[in-house]
C-alpha cells in the first residue's frame, strides 16, 4: 500500500524552509489589543465589560452568543477603552472590544480552573472547553465544543487530529509538532476519551518526517493513537480529503465528518484543548507564521490574540521592499488578501504571508483551451471549467447539476489553469450566491 | 504606516505552465517529424510548411485587428495550426493552396466560432479535409524521388506488399509529416513524458485500432498477420492523428472517461474508413467525426463529484 491520499491536488512551490526552522518565541503586543466578537462561525460573542473596566489575561470579555458561539478572553491585561466597529481581516468592520494594554501581563489565577482529569465527567471536559473559547483555529473557526456533541455519540469512531498542513509556507503547526508533542497526544487523549468507541489518528505530511518521528515515539506503547503519514500533496489538510485518506470514507458538501464517525482538529486547536484542560488556560494565544519573500526575517510567533498585524512584521524587522506587492493573513492558496496591517490577530490567523510581488494581478486570464488539467486536480471531482462557464453565464440550475456546490474552494484549478482563469473565484462568488439564497 | 497592497480572491500563487508554453511543446515535440519531412521531401517541403504557418499567422491578426480584438498570435495556437496542416499536406502543392487551408483553418473553423478554445473541430484538420474534398486530384497526388506514386497505404489496399521499415523510418510518400512512425511517436512520447497530453487518447486509439486490425486478419483468414497491422499501425496518418490531432484540447473530451470513450471511437472509426472506405486514409475523418461528437460524450462522462451518494456511518 503506498502513504495515504486522495485523487487530485497539486504540488506548488511550499516555501516551507523560509520559517520551519524558526522556533517559536512568544510575542507580548505593545499597543492596544483589539477582539472583534465575531471571529468564530455562528453568532457573535457579548460583552460583558464595558468601557474603563480592568480587565487581566486570561478574563473571559465577552461570552457565547448561543450554542454555537464562543466566548472570547483577553490576551493583555489593561482597561476596556471602548467597544467599537473595528476592520478585520475578512474586510468588514465588526463591533470589536479594545484593550489598553498596560504592558504588565497580569494573569488570573488559572490554578483554580484546574480539576484533576480522572475527577471529570465527559460533559465537564466539554464545558470547560466551551468556557475556554475554543474554535477550530485552521481557519474556519466551527466552536470546538459543537464538534465535540455529534447527534450519534456511540457512531464518532475516530478523532483526527490534522497535521498535514498542506498550505505552502505556513509552519505553524510544525514548530508545535516539534517542540510541544507531549502536549498535541495529552490534548488528543483528553478527546479520544469524550468517545466509547473512538481511537486517534494523528496525521502528518510526509515532508514532516522528524515530526513524525517524535510524535510515534511518544505514541508507541497508545493502543488507541497512531500516527498516519500522508503524502505530501494540496490540499491533503482539506476535512474531507483528509478523512477520506485516512478512512477511506468519503462525505460530501452536505455531510459533517460525524457523519463518516469523525471529528477532525486542528493542531492548534488541540494544544488549546490540553491548554484548557490541563493548565487551566482559556484560549488568548496562537501560533502566527510570518513569513514570505517581503519580510527582512521570517518568524513562528506566539501571539497574544488582538494583537496588531503590523506589530508582528515590526517583531521581524520590518518589509525588505518599500511596498510589498500583497500580504495575505493565512497561507497562498486559501488565506485571505490584506489591504490593511492595521487589523487584529484572531482565533483562525494562522500567518501573515508578504510577497513582493503580486503574481495574480500580473496574470491576464484568456481563453480556455480545455486542457483539463482542472478537472485532473480537482479534489472534490468536479469540473471548474464547466463549472466557471455556467457561472459566468449565470445559470445556477446548470451550475446545481454539476455538483458546483461540491467545491471546497481549495484553488487547485486557478493554480493550474494555463489560460489563467480564476475559476476559483468565479465559482466561489456563485456557490456564496446560492448559499444565500438559501438562506433566505 | 501605509502600503499600497494589491488584494484579490484566493488563491494568490499560479503554476508557471501558460497556453503559450503549452503550444511551444506541442510545436517542438512536432520538430523531429518536421526536419524529417523536409529531409525526406527537399526544399518544397519547407516552402510549403513556411508558407502555411505564415498565412495562419496573418489571417489570425488581420482578423483579429479587423474586428477590434486583442491580437492573440503570440500564443502560438496560429503557428502551432499552420505546422500541423503543413504537415498534412503533399509537399510539393502549389503555393495557394496551403493559403486556402490556412483560410478555412482560422477563419471558418476557429474565429467564426469564437477563436480559440470555441473551435468545434480541428482546425488543421478541418482545413485538411476541405482540401480533400475541393481539391482532390491535387491533395492525393504524391511524388516521390520525382517520380509520381501511390503511398504505401494504398498499395496495401490493393493488395501490394510494402516495406514496413521503411514505413516506421519514413523514407515514403505521404504527406510532409505523416511518414515517419519513428519521429512522430518519439514527439508524442514527450507530450505525454511532459505532462503536456494525457497518454489515455492516442493508447486507446492506436491501441482499439490495432485490436480491430488483428480481428479483421483473422476473420478474413489471414491468420494474425504482423505485417498487415505495422503497416496501418506505421502507414498514412494514425500516428500524427493519434498523438497531435486527436489530442488537441479543445476538440477531444476532458473528462478521464471521455478520453477513453473517444479514443476507442477513432480507433472503430478508422478501421472502418481504411478497410470499408472508398479511400486508403481514414485518420482525418474519423478525428473530424469523433470532434463532433465530443460534447455529447462529455454530458455523459460528467465524473463523480467527491463523497456523492455517501451514506453516514453508522
Amino acid at each position: 500500500m503506498g502513504l495515504l491520499t486522495f485523487s487530485g491536488g497539486i504540488h506548488p512551490y511550499d516555501g516551507k524552509e523560509l520559517s520551519k526552522d524558526k522556533a517559536i518565541t512568544v510575542y507580548l503586543p505593545k499597543g492596544d489589543a483589539v477582539y472583534p466578537l465575531s471571529q468564530h462561525i455562528g453568532a457573535p460573542a457579548n460583552p460583558i465589560v464595558k468601557k474603563g473596566d480592568k480587565v487581566l489575561v486570561g478574563q473571559k470579555i465577552a461570552e457565547a452568543g448561543g450554542f454555537v458561539s464562543a466566548n472570547i478572553h483577553s490576551g493583555v491585561s489593561g482597561t476596556v477603552k471602548t467597544i467599537e466597529p473595528r476592520m478585520t481581516v475578512s474586510g468588514n468592520k465588526v463591533n470589536s472590544i479594545v484593550i489598553e494594554n498596560d504592558g504588565l501581563f497580569e494573569e488570573l489565577d488559572f490554578s483554580k480552573n484546574i480539576k484533576p482529569l480522572d475527577e471529570m465527567y465527559r460533559e465537564d471536559v466539554k464545558e470547560a472547553i466551551k468556557e475556554a473559547g475554543i474554535v477550530g483555529m485552521g481557519g474556519a473557526g466551527f466552536p470546538t465544543h459543537v464538534k465535540l456533541s455529534p447527534k450519534n455519540e456511540d457512531a464518532i469512531d475516530t478523532i483526527i487530529v490534522n497535521g498535514a498542513e498542506c498550505e505552502p509556507y505556513l509552519t505553524s503547526d510544525y514548530r508545535r509538532m516539534l517542540e510541544v508533542p507531549e502536549k498535541i497526544v495529552t490534548g488528543l487523549q483528553i478527546v479520544v476519551n469524550l468517545f466509547d468507541n473512538a481511537k486517534g489518528i494523528i496525521a502528518i505530511e510526509d515532508n514532516k518526517p522528524d515530526a513524525i518521528k517524535k510524535l510515534r515515539e511518544l505514541t508507541k506503547d497508545m493502543e488507541n493513537i497512531t500516527v498516519n503519514a500522508v503524502k505530501t500533496k494540496y490540499p491533503q489538510g482539506a476535512e474531507r480529503q483528509l478523512i477520506y485518506a485516512n478512512t477511506g470514507r468519503q462525505i460530501n458538501s452536505s455531510m459533517l465528518p460525524a457523519d463518516a464517525g469523525c471529528i477532525v482538529h486542528n493542531i492548534d486547536t488541540i494544544v488549546a484543548i490540553y491548554n484548557a484542560i490541563i493548565e487551566g488556560r482559556p484560549l488568548y494565544e496562537r501560533i502566527v507564521t510570518v513569513t514570505g519573500d517581503a519580510v527582512k526575517d521570517t518568524a513562528n510567533f506566539n501571539v497574544r490574540l488582538g494583537t496588531n498585524a503590523q506589530e508582528l512584521i515590526d517583531a521581524v524587522g520590518g518589509f525588505n521592499i518599500e511596498d510589498p506587492g500583497k500580504i495575505i493573513s493565512g497561507g497562498p492558496m486559501m488565506g485571505k488578501a490584506m489591504f490593511t496591517l492595521d487589523v487584529p490577530m484572531v482565533k483562525g490567523s494562522s500567518a501573515l504571508l508578504c510577497f513582493r510581488e503580486d503574481i495574480v494581478s500580473a496574470v491576464e486570464p484568456s481563453n480556455c483551451i480545455r486542457c483539463g488539467r482542472c478537472v485532473e486536480v480537482c479534489p472534490g471531482r468536479v469540473m471548474p471549467n464547466q463549472l466557471a462557464t455556467l457561472a459566468e453565464h449565470g445559470d445556477i440550475d446548470g451550475f446545481l447539476k454539476y455538483d458546483g456546490m461540491e467545491c471546497c474552494e481549495c484553488g487547485c484549478c486557478s493554480f493550474v489553469c494555463p489560460a489563467k482563469r480564476h475559476l476559483t473565484q468565479i465559482i466561489a462568488g456563485t456557490r456564496k450566491q446560492v448559499l444565500a439564497n438559501r438562506k433566505k | 504606516m501605509d502600503y499600497t497592497m494589491k488584494i484579490s480572491s484566493s488563491p494568490h500563487i499560479r503554476d508557471k505552465e501558460t497556453t503559450t508554453n503549452i503550444m511551444g511543446k506541442v510545436i517542438v515535440a512536432l520538430m523531429p517529424a518536421t526536419i524529417f519531412g523536409v529531409y525526406n521531401f527537399g526544399i518544397d517541403a519547407l516552402v510549403t510548411i513556411i508558407i502555411t504557418v505564415l498565412s495562419c499567422v496573418v489571417f489570425e491578426a488581420g482578423y483579429q485587428k479587423m474586428f477590434g480584438l486583442k491580437v492573440t498570435i503570440k500564443d502560438l495556437s496560429a503557428v502551432l495550426t499552420g505546422l500541423l496542416l503543413a504537415l498534412n499536406l503533399p509537399p510539393d502543392v502549389p503555393f495557394w493552396l496551403p493559403i486556402i487551408g490556412s483560410f478555412f483553418a482560422i477563419i471558418v473553423v476557429k474565429q467564426l466560432f469564437g477563436g480559440l478554445g470555441q473551435n468545434f473541430m480541428n482546425p488543421a484538420l478541418g482545413a485538411r479535409c476541405f482540401l480533400l474534398i475541393s481539391f482532390t486530384g491535387r491533395m492525393t497526388t504524391f511524388t516521390y524521388d520525382a517520380v509520381t506514386t501511390a503511398t504505401p497505404l494504398a498499395e496495401l489496399k490493393a493488395g501490394e506488399s510494402v516495406d514496413v521499415l521503411s514505413m516506421a523510418i519514413g523514407t515514403i510518400p505521404g504527406t510532409i509529416g505523416e511518414t515517419s512512425a519513428i519521429a512522430l511517436i518519439f514527439g508524442g512520447l514527450f507530450l505525454i513524458v511532459t505532462k503536456v497530453i494525457d497518454f489515455k487518447i492516442p493508447i486507446f486509439y492506436i491501441g482499439s485500432f490495432a485490436i480491430f486490425i488483428v480481428i479483421y486478419s483473422l476473420a478474413m483468414d489471414r491468420g494474425f498477420d504482423l505485417t498487415f497491422l505495422l503497416a496501418h499501425l506505421f502507414g498514412g496518418g494514425l500516428m500524427l492523428g493519434a498523438f497531435f490531432m486527436a489530442t488537441d484540447y479543445v476538440t477531444s473530451p476532458i473528462t478521464p472517461m471521455g478520453r477513453i470513450i473517444f479514443g476507442l471511437l477513432l480507433g472503430l472509426l478508422t478501421f472502418l474508413f481504411r478497410i470499408y472506405g472508398g479511400s486508403a486514409e481514414g485518420v482525418s475523418y474519423a478525428i473530424i467525426i469523433g470532434n463532433l461528437l465530443v460534447p455529447l460524450i462529455e454530458r455523459v462522462t460528467v465524473p463523480k463529484s467527491f463523497g456523492k451518494g455517501a451514506v453516514k456511518h453508522e
